[in-house]
């Protein structure tokens, strides 16, 4: 039922904003908190699912009302409500728009529908929900060519959502059944390789990532955030929830290309951010990198692999979330974002700077930051697997990321000293502490999150070997 | 020589009869009563027989016996009667639509079509009260449609698709405003639908060569076992499939839907967008499932072929349309894509989501033209879509709905577009149909692409000086347009009942 009530709340929130406009927006946020508090509460141990509920809805279609919530599921729908309340924090203050806030609901609503979705038919229609708030938030709210990007968001992610469809209706086809809580795992490649271009789109996955950068670019800080933090784990959960349990065997087969795309992707998202002169584009091909380490993880398909790819997935959510809010504060006070205009910060405003650097430093996988342990045991997971040349290549690609967030850092707190900017405003800060508070802790205890994971990924491992 | 009458099940035959017999009292009154009364008699006296009929069908459906009757002309069977039924509800929302007359004083519609725009003899009909013969011509074209659905042998079903083809022909050339484009409208739909009709009927012909029989059943038989030279019989089924898909409109025989969609007054190509459809389908499904379903594997290639054709074309011309109404009729050519692929899975499961497409759609689709008749300044309806940016801010309801309906049209979930588009793929997926699914899947994305350009403009564009504002509809748009939206939304979120009516009309019956 608190699953339940978790869906009905964010839905709740998004209809609030039909509400008059002076208080829509606080009713929102408020639902938001309570979204938050819901899914903390939703926090049990051990394998299996922790809350489960099914109930047939369309029969005819195979779809069943069937959502369940486990160890790799619920950190993901925990980043997804406190992303979100972050958002609508700050876009109280930032941009007072009860509609951007209810957008925003709407887009929670379907980002945790999918991620408690247990049935294969569920999952989609929950993925089709978030598509079209993330396009009016980018449309509506972006900055100067939002039209053109927003446009190529909406074609890309429709292309692959079209993807994941025929890959639904192969497995459905195939093992007749949509269940995702047990799956029969006996669907052919044909229908892996569908569900994985689906889910490499979202990812998204070199080379199909280039939808990103403009869509970052472009979006509204929450936006980007929003896109960054959570909707490119949709990519990366359904490949661990649905693509490789419904056909294990076509997985294995499949997981040296996967992997060898993944390396290819945080190379040349690593070489593609060397070259970028503009800052929310650089951390937009930085994202390419990151999900490559994940998506090597989840390509080796054991354990330590799934479990690095789980964390790496909510480091990045953390890390990249606070980047994106930290730029777009920069970019609110210089009217710039980019690198060759922007410089001085260090002296202009410490502050920014030093949260700056703190959040470069935590992307770049600074051990006893979040972003070390997930990318670590990806290369490790990957060396595990045999995959030598793999995991030396995607090391280097680590050493690359160090490269191009230290020039960032460079381009941006030094150099010449601007006039003063001004300093944090509180809306700001509330955003910002709680994403760096839970980077350090994420970095110095990963066991927060491993014990959380552990049982249901040794779980799965054993399901998909068997 | 004496001829005896066959047998004759009134009951069985009863929703049309009512239609028939309520068009050919609707002559008389046109005929006997006052001009000032005429309206408000048709009215009511359509709404009463479609009522009726819809009554009548209801109660078949009950009866649960499935019958062959009027010497084996007619079938009345399952599909047929959901068929009937679905043309009965969806005629009844059409009807509304033509009978709205608060947008424009006398209606849509004209009486003397011909006559100059403006001139004195113009001026002189204005005065009149409207045009009242498009009541008994549309009940005419329904009993039609839903005789050609039920029709048990090829020539009836010719007699059906000429009852029902002339009076849409003559409803299309009877638009009020922009009278020409309605004419012209009007003589390519004539023409072209008399090449197809007689396409059609020298199919008949052809397969009557083959199988010495016109009915489907005997059709059936002889496909099975004839030692007949099968070139006959592709021949012949050929042309019945050229005249069907003409009637559909798929591609390469759609050409005349951009036109006719435009120039049609619009109530007339919402009917048609609607009610045409499920009856062309509707015959299309029975000849394909009844009588050559045992030569399958010779048309399913080529209408496969011909289906990937239509979505693709459809979806890629609807993209480059400025106008709403030749948007909303490439459109429909996809749709017919679609059905198609539904209906070429040849099993259950395709005749059950092929039906419920044309429901789902017809509702959708009937919806959406309401919305366009709303849309008007002083010349009219404002059909080009520069005209629509802004539409959101003038008046948000109307851009809402007209919001959710192209939503449902793009295939999103929670609407009835994604509910039917699912059905029928899944249901081609399972009649070994895949590679079609694939190009359905990919074309509804391009087809997604036109569906979002308007909602993006009506939202995110200013108003300009010349954005019509919307009129507020009357009782019946109102009611055609709720109706319309709440089905759109039903079918989306808990099609159940829906499904289960599909499921339980079963299969044709042979």
């Amino acid at each position: 039922m608190i699953m339940i009530a978790l869906l009905v709340v964010s839905a709740l929130g998004a209809l609030a904003a039909f509400l008059p406009a002076q208080f829509a927006r606080f009713v929102s946020t408020g639902l938001a908190a309570l979204a938050f508090g819901l899914s903390l509460a939703m926090y049990a141990t051990g394998a299996g699912f922790w809350h489960e509920y099914d109930k047939p809805w369309v029969p005819g279609l195979n779809l069943r009302f069937h959502l369940g919530v486990d160890g790799i599921s619920w950190p993901l729908i925990v980043l997804t409500t406190l992303l979100t309340l972050l958002c609508c924090g700050y876009s109280l203050w930032k941009t007072p728009d009860s509609r951007l806030i209810g957008l925003l609901l709407a887009m929670q609503t379907g980002i945790v529908g999918a991620f408690l979705a247990l049935d294969l038919v569920l999952f989609f229609v929950f993925f089709e929900v978030i598509l079209l708030p993330m396009y009016a938030v980018i449309a509506g709210w972006g900055g100067p060519a939002k039209r053109a990007a927003a446009r190529k968001f909406v074609l890309y992610t429709l292309f692959g959502s079209m993807l994941l469809l025929l890959g639904v209706y192969l497995v459905v086809d195939q093992t007749g059944s949509a269940d995702l809580a047990a799956p029969k795992g006996t669907a052919t490649m044909a229908a892996f390789v569908f569900l994985a271009l689906g889910f490499a789109v979202k990812a998204p996955l070199w080379p199909l990532h280039t939808w990103l950068p403009d869509a970052h670019s472009e979006a509204p800080t929450v936006g980007s955030v929003m896109l960054a933090g959570v909707l490119l784990k949709l990519g990366t959960y359904g490949l661990i929830r649905v693509a490789i349990p419904v056909a294990p065997e076509a997985a294995a087969k499949a997981a040296p290309v996967l992997g060898g795309l993944a390396v290819a992707a945080i190379l040349i998202g690593g070489l593609v951010c060397l070259a970028q002169t503009e800052l929310k584009r650089l951390i937009a091909y930085s994202s390419v990198g990151h999900m490559g380490f994940v998506l090597l993880g989840i390509a080796t398909m054991s354990a330590t692999g799934l479990q690095a790819a789980l964390i790496g997935n909510l480091a990045h959510g953390l890390i990249t979330g606070l980047l994106f809010f930290l730029v777009g504060a920069i970019k609110d006070r210089t009217h710039t974002g980019e690198l060759s205009q922007l410089g001085g910060l260090r002296d202009s405003s410490p502050w920014l700077a030093g949260i700056l650097g703190f959040a470069a430093l935590a992307s770049l996988g600074l051990p006893g930051l979040a972003g070390f342990w997930g990318e670590a045991f990806a290369v490790i997971a990957a060396a595990q697997r045999g995959w030598w040349l793999g995991a030396a290549l995607a090391a280097v690609g680590g050493a690359l990321a160090a490269a191009y967030l230290l020039r960032m850092l460079r381009k941006v707190t030094h150099g010449s000293s601007p006039p003063r900017l001004t300093g944090p405003a509180g809306y700001e800060l509330a955003a910002w502490v709680p994403l760096a508070v839970l980077t350090i802790a994420v970095g110095l205890a990963p066991l927060l999150i491993t014990d959380v994971t552990g049982p249901a990924v040794d779980a799965l491992v054993e399901a998909i070997q068997r | 020589m004496t001829f005896k009458l066959p047998a004759i099940d009134y009951l069985a035959l009863a929703p049309m009869l009512v239609l028939f017999g309520a068009a050919c009292a609707g002559v008389l009154v046109d005929a006997l009563v006052p001009r000032e009364w005429r309206y408000h008699v048709q009215v009511p006296l359509s709404l009463v027989a479609l009522l009726a009929s819809g009554g009548f069908v209801v109660a078949l459906a009950n009866r649960k016996e499935h019958v062959v009757t009027a010497g084996s002309a007619v079938v009345i069977d399952g599909p047929g009667l959901f068929l009937q039924g679905s043309i009965v509800v969806l005629g009844i929302v059409a009807l509304f639509l033509v009978a709205e007359r608060r947008l424009e004083p006398g209606g849509a519609f004209v009486a003397q079509a011909a006559v100059v725009a403006g001139s004195e003899a113009d001026r002189k009909q204005m005065r009149k009260p409207g045009v009242t013969e498009v009541y008994p011509m549309m009940l005419f074209a329904l009993a039609g449609m839903m005789l050609f659905c039920s029709a048990n042998d090829l020539l009836t079903m010719f007699v059906a698709l000429e009852v029902f083809s002339l009076p849409l022909y003559l409803l299309c050339a009877l638009a009020r405003r922009r009278r020409l484009l309605s004419q012209e409208a009007a003589v390519k739909y004539f023409l072209l639908g008399a090449f197809a009709s007689a396409f059609f009927l020298y199919g008949v012909a052809m397969i009557y060569g083959y199988a010495g029989k016109v009915d489907f059943r005997g059709i059936n038989e002889a496909v099975l076992g004839s030692s007949n030279s099968k070139t006959l019989l592709l021949i012949g089924l050929a042309m019945l499939a050229i005249g069907l898909l003409f009637k559909v409109a798929a591609v390469p025989f759609h050409v005349w839907t951009p036109d006719v969609y435009q120039g049609a007054p619009t109530p007339i190509t919402a009917f048609m967008a609607a009610c045409t459809k499920v009856a062309a389908f509707g015959g299309l499904l029975r000849v394909l499932y009844v009588a050559f379903e045992r030569s399958s594997w010779d048309f399913r290639p080529t209408l496969g072929v011909i289906a990937a054709a239509t979505m693709i074309v459809g979806a890629v011309l609807a993209v480059t349309q400025t106008d709403i109404k030749r948007l909303l009729a490439y459109s429909s050519v996809a749709n017919a894509g679609y059905l198609l692929t539904g209906t070429l899975s040849m099993n259950r499961d395709g005749l059950k989501y092929t039906m419920f497409y044309l429901v789902a759609y017809g509702f959708t689709v009937l919806a959406a033209f309401a919305i366009v008749m709303l849309v008007r300044d002083s010349d009219g309806e404002a059909t080009h879509l520069a005209r629509w940016a802004g539409l959101g801010r003038r008046s948000p309801v109307f851009a809402s709905l007209f919001t959710f309906l192209m939503l449902a049209f793009a295939g999103i979930p929670l609407t009835s577009g994604f509910t039917a588009k699912f059905g029928v793929f899944a249901a081609a997926v399972g009649g070994n149909m895949t590679w079609l699914v694939i190009i359905g899947v990919l074309s509804s994305m391009i087809l997604a692409f036109p569906y979002l350009r308007v909602v993006v403009l009506m939202w995110l564009s200013v108003p300009g000086d010349d954005t019509p504002t919307v009129s507020v509809p009357g009782a019946f748009t109102a009611a055609a347009l709720f109706v319309g939206v709440a089905m759109t939304l039903v079918l989306g979120v808990a099609p159940n009942q829906a499904l289960e009516l599909v499921n339980d009309a079963g299969a044709f019956l042979r």
